[in-house]
């Protein structure tokens, strides 16, 4: 049996299921919206399950789902050597959102990191703390500073409204995912002028262990990988 | 295997030699307050230690290095000189990129450790030396540099101060350090300010952007470093041979880089001082940029033992034993008191798996 973990809810739900029915197979809630139990018609010995969809890359690690629908940031930022333990088997072309970071619109002076690693400087120099980066992605946000040897900052936790923190002088600057950049942009954060963190989509993984010949034959059914995934490193 | 219970009898041999010399043993705490060590270290930090919280206490690091917390009890009680030894465990996690490792790193181990805190100039001799000794029978490869010759060489460039300053800050950071200089060596120019019509927000005052463009405009105007520099300090930062033979060299690149000339005269004695307590200096290598990738608290002399990395098993291998002199440390720490100090860390653990294995 072959466990699919979806998103319970929302657009990204919809946008799974009309991914699946291109491709033949047809999923669908069982019974009332309230109810997280799942159909699946179209294909043999696969079985439905409906998550949260920050829980399914953790789900995955642990081998309770053999695969699952998630974004490519949540996978990232949520396991700690990730490829280890799933396989991208394919990108499903919606649900894009970047991972950037954002300074006020008023510093005139701050295009790129080169800036805003010199203004971290003069920031700790002035006011005895380092500059404070919101984010609730501090495993990619960090590693991404250190690659680019940007040094004198912090992170602060912020789960949620984190384009408000710098208005609210909780946070220097943020780092967060944006599709559009209108809520960057109605709180007067502007993109710094660099390639993002990270480009996300909504994609659909395996877990490592379970790469087997029944999910080879479950990925035929919807056209992916015709040699089949078990062979993939 | 070599059990716990192994490492911690090489760690008290280590430690009783260290304590030979007249070093006080301490035994700092475990559990550390996080603010302390993350406002030295940086996010960089977050990422190794293990935090926990506290109700009262709040944010508690499991103590990720113990010469912050030796130099703070140091700078509350001690008197100079100081010799201080410990024995106890670190605790790293790793934080893996998209891979996990196939010899993932102990995320605990012991560090036997030795601080002195002195005035006296030959301090770094008397360390290097006890290090040397105490790991003699392991047949390791002694590199030692000198981050005072490094800043002193970029203090000492034809910049303006606010380029000098840049520079110095990011010697630790290979790679913005070298696109800093880039930089600089090329003519300037001058860069537009586009308006915002947004209103001011955040903490960073509209002032202190004021005063950034204003030097950035400074800038602008200033001729590019001559390449005739950027060789000399390249030249400088490749420096890599035997003591015996990179002093020559040192002396050779003061003539044209004369800010040099007194770090230079001070790793002489230094090596000086080396080889007069038995050490061959054909066998100890100096490299210029030895201390650029270590931690940002060594501010003058440093030195990493390791073993042959060429061997099955050991490429990842940290040194077998490290340390430095860290005066700006103690500067940070001691709110206005500075102490020089130097000292370092051996690995029990490695020390076991390399009599083990001889």
């Amino acid at each position: 049996m072959i466990r699919l973990g979806v998103p319970s809810k929302g657009r990204l739900m919809e946008q799974t299921f009309d991914w699946f029915a291109a491709r033949g197979v047809r999923l669908s809630r069982a019974g009332s919206d309230r109810e997280y139990a799942g159909r699946v018609e179209g294909a043999e010995g696969v079985q439905l399950v409906l998550l949260s969809a920050g829980e399914i890359p953790r789900e995955l690690a642990a081998g309770r789902i053999e695969l699952g629908v998630t974004g490519t940031d949540l996978v990232r930022e949520k396991l700690a050597g990730w490829s280890s333990d799933l396989v991208e088997l394919a990108p499903m072309g919606f649900g894009h959102a970047d991972l950037i970071l954002a300074v006020p619109d008023c510093w005139r002076d701050c295009r790129d990191l080169d800036d805003f690693a010199a203004i971290t400087r003069d920031f700790r120099a002035q006011h005895g703390f380092r500059l404070r980066i919101a984010t609730k992605y501090h495993r990619l946000v960090r590693a991404h500073l250190a690659a680019h040897e940007v040094a004198d900052y912090q992170l602060v936790d912020s789960q949620g409204a984190t384009e408000g923190t710098v208005a609210n002088q909780t946070a220097e600057a943020i780092a967060d995912i944006t599709s559009s950049g209108e809520t960057l942009r109605a709180n007067n954060l502007r993109i710094l002028d660099e390639p993002p963190i990270l480009r996300s989509q909504a994609t659909l993984f395996a877990a490592r262990a379970a790469l087997g010949p029944d999910l080879d034959a479950f990925a035929a059914v919807l056209g992916l990988q015709s040699g089949g995934v078990s062979g993939r490193g | 295997m070599i059990t716990k219970r192994d490492k911690q009898d090489v760690g008290q041999r280590l430690l009783a030699r260290f304590r030979a010399t007249g070093a006080e043993e301490v035994a700092p705490d475990i559990l550390l307050p996080a603010e302390s060590l993350l406002d030295l270290y940086g996010e960089d930090l977050r990422a190794r230690a293990y935090v926990t919280a506290d109700p009262i206490r709040g944010e508690m690091m499991l103590r990720p290095d113990f010469t912050v917390p030796v130099v703070q009890a140091h700078m509350r009680t001690g008197a100079e000189p100081a010799r201080y030894c410990y024995l106890g465990e670190i605790f790293r996690k790793q934080d893996m990129g998209d891979t996990r490792p196939e010899t993932p790193r102990d995320h605990e181990y012991l560090q036997c450790g030795f601080e002195l805190f002195s005035r006296d100039p030959a301090a770094d001799a008397e360390v290097f030396a006890l290090f040397h000794e105490a790991l003699a029978p392991l047949d390791l490869q002694a590199e030692t540099g000198d981050m005072g010759l490094l800043l002193d060489a970029v203090a000492g460039l034809p910049l303006t101060q606010a380029r000098a300053c840049a520079l110095s800050h990011h010697i630790w950071r290979p790679g913005r350090f070298a696109r800093l200089l880039a930089r600089f060596s090329r003519p300037a120019v001058a860069r537009a300010f586009p308006d915002s019509t947004a209103p001011w927000a955040g903490m960073r005052s509209e002032d202190e952007m004021i005063r950034r463009i204003a030097r950035l405009q400074a800038d602008a105007a200033v001729p590019p470093l001559s390449p005739v520099w950027t060789e000399r300090l390249e030249r400088l930062f490749a420096l890599r041979a035997p003591a015996s033979d990179a002093l020559p060299a040192l002396v050779e690149l003061a003539r044209d880089m004369p800010a040099i000339a007194p770090a230079v005269d001070r790793i002489h004695a230094r090596m000086d001082a080396i080889a007069a307590r038995g050490i061959d200096l054909g066998a100890v290598i100096f490299d210029a940029s030895h201390g650029r990738t270590t931690l940002e608290y060594y501010d003058g002399f440093t030195f990493t033992f390791h073993a042959d990395r060429t061997l099955p098993g050991r490429a990842t291998w940290p040194p077998v034993a490290s340390g430095g002199r860290y005066d700006a440390l103690t500067r940070v720490l001691g709110r206005g008191r500075e102490i020089p100090a130097v000292g370092g860390i051996i690995r029990p653990g490695l020390v076991a798996e390399l009599e083990a294995s001889a």
